[in-house]
């Protein structure tokens, strides 16, 4: 059997659990027992990988295999993955299961919240393994429908109209898609001439650029919603702000990925000519993204908006990093992905256990807490720094890959918004700096929170589970790097830079 | 070369300390944390110390410079085939001297912490984030490349901003470390530019390389041009950009002053000593690559130095706190580095500015961190930093008196203190090079003396004030560390500089100049004189001066309103010009689109409803209007 399947058959094994299990207690266990089982896989997945590298496989994709499903239109479940989705897949884990830890608290109809919770990850996982259009849809979709669920029952504030709007944006951005997915697929053939979602034969039988015109813009915007494109972001701040924490977490830092990753597998991957042809005006949009999110944030004053907009900006650099076209800033669009999913991951987490002791997100009705909260201050401090790219943490080497290779292109346009990328590192320090020196230094603001109690050792866990990877990445990051950037010479190959 | 790769460990070192005392500051004894601490700076001091022997005592190679040593070179990142990251250790002169300043001035810092910091309630997390200081300083000193050289520069910004921010409950505190980040992030937005044009154009990050006098690797660079000056250029100034961001060089020097809302040690070691010279380091490190631009860089380099030195000057006499007199000669006086790098040139005698430059920061960190510390025993004594509260110390605070006068008269410039010695060499610079900033020069080292025995004969001498507590000296721990570096303040001159660090490596001849030196040494007595005469005892004197100049002193005394300035351009342009209407924009126009279309679709679907209403009669007026309206489109229309 394919390794792969584990990927889809535990989370599918815990949700089959969770159904027998009742009570408030017991389908927390079954979620974090699943889900270590999953994190434990993913991390056997990325040894696997990189032994077989190492054994000199230089495959495109590692670990394929082909399930027929619907014979006379040639449609099929392919998996296999490479290295940038193995990196994703490991942060799916990894946040997937501080999720379940963060959750931990979570009482009311607690097993339908995890059942929805690890549906939304299986999609994830899904989505990932998957290397023909059909299936990563179908895993695209398995994932949007639970967060309409897991917002609207177990939200806040206004919660059925961001259940809503989040659904219904998405929704709109899947219509797209939808057309720029059977486009492909109609203009597509394979060796034996006929039409097929691989992927990897897309590729390789080549898509007529006319119709790559039409297509690009289409599958680019239709998982750009996802990934926070302006000006389809707007679902993001209200979407999070009523969404329970592990589904924040999950969102920002693993859902909002498959938009950057679908971008990049099959807009840029599959239509190369049409992406370097196009893609100047998509810069525009995305380079202005990264500052109008950082601006944005500043004038905030809940926790969870000041997180949504500057999730705009760092998305915005994926989506510009990937419009780059070449290795380097490729790489730095895969790093700043993971970056961004854990530290996003790890700030709607702190959030969550801000907001449970002094019940509010309002900036300026906090102060002090790094007294009171030493351990919750202190990760706040480091995932706000890391947010602010400070090196040693994941977001510096993500970032000045991206700048770096933004920096390739010699000519006036790039440098120019390369430039003004560059200059939200100023803009994102200001935001940060501004919430760590209101709510977190300063005199305590309540005397009731004099008396608040410290992190619980769920939440600890959870937390170290975000903040070690954030930390590991800032100081040691050649061995993902490498592992990402060998993955891309197909694509390179395929824009004529490699 | 090999007998080298223990270097690595000066750079681990600190840092282990800092995860270990970071981790366990809640759990272990405090005092733990610091002798922890201490400990590990000093076997780093120990370890520098032996290098710079190791180094020094070598024989010189056959083209008679020194050499460039990179025992470690660890491959970090890889942006593409070409451009590789790396993360070692470099030695050379100007590495090494970098090196022992750090590790002498934190370690004295780090033991007079251990007294100064006795009673305050964040002490093993103020040790923590000392190590993580050393850590990042060292790293910055001995970078071998730009890359490395940015990504310790951000880490010693964020240790700064962790230690201003050290009283963290003080909400000036919180402000003052805010602002020296965002300043200095400001000024690294520069700083990275420079860094991404430079590196483009010459395909390496390595100092090595670029600094090649066959200037091979910057050639493309030097040869492309953009707005009338060449690339290089432009991209040296931006580096030079974020090095005025650190070293606090006019305008961007606003956030040193607010700097010293930090414990009193840090501000003696990051503030005066070493991280705000490494703007000075940087241009230095970097400076063949600034010799073969052609002149402009390093004009710019000299004319913000020149203008910092004589502005903070200026500033430093209308003070009344301590610590920011303090700072703004810290300012003056990397001004005055600055200069002297801007006017140097290339090789042989012409170098002069280069060595001088590097003599300066030797011994001015040296003198500099003396002043702090020596301050901080007074507030320490006193409880206040204002100098009103202060006078007539010496009787009580011998030990510290004598110290803070040896600082003052070294950094006055009176021979043979080690600060006369330096000086000297940066005014002969500048006389051969520029005359117009030789007289700036000279100026700035009158006002120096002015302000620095102002501070003196204001603290220690002039009329007793009321003390709650009979103030008393400092223990040893404190003085210790205050009689090394005053005794490195004496004999610093004495160090043969342009033996070991010159523009070129090789060995260089200094030849002081008697009439240079007479000229500096009477202009820095008039100013000692004169702020005797002024200040020695209470007198109305100073008060009417001030008032007479009217509205210089008054700008002056007010920072030439910078500040106000600053908060204009941020509140104004940036809060309400940018981000307010973007928050709203979003809100209302982008959002307000989306539901909207929301909206729209809702109307519609409700007025298409009720077309399906189930009345039969509607259904047939609908039929018969259809088919009416088909008959006469067919006939009239299309003619059928």
């Amino acid at each position: 059997m394919n390794m792969l399947l584990l990927l889809l058959i535990i989370p599918a094994l815990t949700v089959g659990g969770l159904l027998f299990s009742n009570g408030k207690r017991l389908p927390r266990m079954v979620a974090a027992v699943g889900m270590s089982l999953q994190f434990a896989a993913a991390c056997y997945l990325v040894l696997a990988y990189l032994q077989e590298r190492a054994a000199g496989n230089t495959a495109e994709m590692l670990f394929t295999s082909s399930y027929e499903w619907f014979k006379y239109l040639n449609i099929r479940f392919d998996l296999g993955v490479d290295g940038v989705s193995v990196s994703l897949i490991l942060l799916t884990a990894i946040v997937t299961l501080a999720g379940v830890f963060i959750s931990w608290r979570v009482e009311d109809l607690a097993k339908e919240f995890f059942v929805s919770l690890i549906l939304l990850a299986t999609g994830v996982f899904g989505f990932f393994i998957s290397i023909d259009l059909f299936s990563m849809f179908l895993f695209y979709e398995l994932a949007v429908i639970p967060m309409y669920l897991l917002i609207g029952i177990w939200g806040s504030g206004p919660r059925e109209y961001a259940a809503m709007k989040l659904t219904l944006m998405l929704m709109a951005g899947s219509a797209f898609l939808l057309v720029g997915l059977l486009g492909l697929y109609f203009y597509s053939a394979n060796a034996a001439d006929q039409h097929t979602f691989n992927l990897l034969e897309i590729a390789r039988g080549g898509i007529p650029i006319e119709a790559q015109r039409l297509f690009f813009p289409l599958t680019f915007v239709g998982f750009g919603v996802l990934g926070a494109l302006f000006p389809f972001h707007t679902w993001s701040p209200d979407g999070h702000a009523s969404a329970p924490t592990a589904v924040s977490m999950l969102h920002a830092g693993v859902l909002m990925k498959l938009g950057g990753y679908g971008c990049f597998r099959v807009a840029i991957f599959l239509m190369p000519e049409a992406a370097a042809e196009m893609s100047w005006f998509f810069i525009i949009l995305t380079g202005f993204s990264v500052i109008y999110g950082a601006f944005g944030a500043i004038r905030q004053t809940d926790l969870k908006y000041i997180n949504a907009y500057s999730s705009v900006s760092h998305c915005g650099l994926v989506l510009f990093a990937i419009l780059m076209l070449n290795e380097t800033a490729l790489t730095g669009a895969v790093l700043q992905m993971i970056s961004h999913g854990l530290m996003t991951a790890l700030f709607f987490a702190l959030i969550g256990m801000l907001y449970e002791r002094t019940h509010t997100r309002i900036v300026q009705e906090m102060g002090g807490l790094l007294k009171v909260l030493p351990f919750i201050s202190a990760v706040y401090v480091i995932a706000g720094l890391a947010s602010l790219g400070l090196p040693g943490l994941s977001g510096f080497v993500a970032e000045l890959s991206i700048f770096v290779g933004a920096f390739e292109h010699p000519d006036v346009f790039h440098r120019v918004w390369t430039i003004l990328a560059v200059s939200a590192i100023v803009v994102t320090a200001v935001y940060i700096l501004r919430v760590v020196g209101v709510m977190l230094m300063g005199p305590i603001k309540e005397p009731a929170y004099a008396s608040l109690p410290g992190a619980y050792w769920f939440e600890k866990t959870g937390a170290l589970l975000l903040v070690l990877p954030i930390l590991g990445m800032g100081l040691l990051p050649l061995w993902l790097a490498d592992m990402i950037q060998f993955s891309l010479i197909p694509l390179l190959r395929a824009l004529g830079v490699g | 070369m090999e007998g080298y790769a223990y270097t690595i460990w000066i750079i681990l070192l600190p840092f282990l300390v800092f995860l270990v005392t970071g981790v366990l500051s809640l759990r272990i004894r405090p005092q733990l944390a610091g002798w922890i601490g201490t400990a590990g700076i000093l076997v780093t001091l120990v370890l520098s110390l032996l290098t710079a022997w190791n180094y020094f005592s070598a024989a010189l190679p056959a083209d008679g410079g020194w050499p460039t040593v990179i025992p470690v070179n660890y491959t970090w990142l890889r942006f593409s085939d070409t451009l590789v990251v790396h993360m070692g250790v470099l030695l050379d002169p100007i590495s090494i001297m970098m090196l022992l300043v750090v590790s002498i001035v934190s370690s004295m810092v780090h033991i007079y912490s251990l007294g100064y910091m006795k009673d305050e309630p964040g002490f093993a997390r103020y040790f923590a984030f000392l190590s993580l200081f050393s850590f990042s300083m060292y790293g910055l000193v001995l970078a071998t490349n730009l890359f490395q050289i940015y990504f310790f520069w951000e880490l010693v910004g964020v240790s700064s901003y962790l230690l201003i921010g050290f009283y963290y409950d003080r909400p000036s505190a919180v402000a003052a470390a805010k602002k020296a980040f965002i300043v200095t992030r400001f000024a690294d937005f520069g700083f990275l530019v420079g860094i991404l044009l430079l590196s483009w154009y010459s395909g390496t990050f390595d100092f090595l390389a670029l600094n090649n006098p066959d200037g091979a690797a910057i050639a493309g660079a030097a040869s492309a041009t953009f707005m009338g000056a060449s690339v290089l250029t432009w991209a040296l100034v931006l580096i030079f950009m974020g090095g005025a961001g650190k070293s606090a060089m006019f305008p961007l020097h606003i956030w040193l002053p607010d700097a010293m809302e930090g414990p009193t040690p840090v501000s003696a070691l990051i503030h005066a000593a070493t991280m705000v010279v490494a703007g000075v380091y940087l241009v230095a490190r970097l400076f063949p690559v600034y010799h073969m631009s052609g002149g402009a860089a390093l004009e710019v380099v000299a004319w913000t130095g020149a203008i910092t030195a004589l502005f903070a000057a200026l500033i430093a006499i209308t003070q009344e706190d301590i610590k920011r007199v303090l700072a703004y000669s810290t300012m003056s006086q990397i001004g005055y580095m600055m200069l002297s790098l801007g006017v140097s040139g290339y090789g042989g005698e012409e170098g002069l500015g280069y060595t001088a430059s590097m003599f300066h920061l030797f011994t001015h960190a040296m003198f500099k961190a003396l002043l702090f510390l020596g301050a901080g025993a007074v507030i320490h004594a006193v409880h206040s930093n204002v100098m009103g509260d202060m006078g007539g110390l010496r009787k009580y605070l011998p030990i510290t008196h004598a110290a803070f006068l040896v600082a003052c008269l070294a950094i006055a410039g009176i021979p043979p203190l080690s600060g006369f010695f330096s000086k000297d060499e940066i005014l002969a610079a500048a006389l051969h090079h520029n005359p117009a900033i030789y007289g700036i020069a000279l100026l700035v080292a009158g006002l120096t003396a002015l302000y620095m025995f102002r501070l003196y004969f204001r603290v220690f001498w002039g009329e007793e004030k009321a003390y709650a507590h009979k103030p008393h000296e400092a223990p040893l721990v404190m003085w210790g560390p205050l009689m090394v570096l005053a005794a490195l303040s004496v004999v610093g001159g004495f160090i043969p500089f342009g033996h070991y660090v010159s523009s070129d490596r090789q060995v260089m001849a200094m030849h002081p100049e008697m009439s240079i030196a007479v000229t500096a040494s009477v202009v820095s007595i008039a100013g000692i004189l004169l702020a005797m005469w002024l200040y020695r005892r209470p007198s109305a004197l100073p008060a009417q001066i001030a008032g007479s100049l009217g509205s210089l002193y008054q700008s002056a005394k007010n920072k030439f309103y910078i500040d106000e300035i600053y908060m204009g351009v941020t509140k104004k342009i940036l809060f309400a010009g940018i981000a307010t209407p973007v928050a709203w924009f979003d809100r209302h126009i982008v959002d307000g689109t989306m539901n909207a279309i929301a909206n729209l679709t809702a109307r519609i679907s409700s007025v298409i409803k009720g077309l399906q209403s189930g009345h039969v009669q509607q259904y047939a007026v609908g039929f018969v209007v259809g088919v009416l309206g088909l008959v006469v489109i067919f006939i009239y229309w299309l003619k059928f």
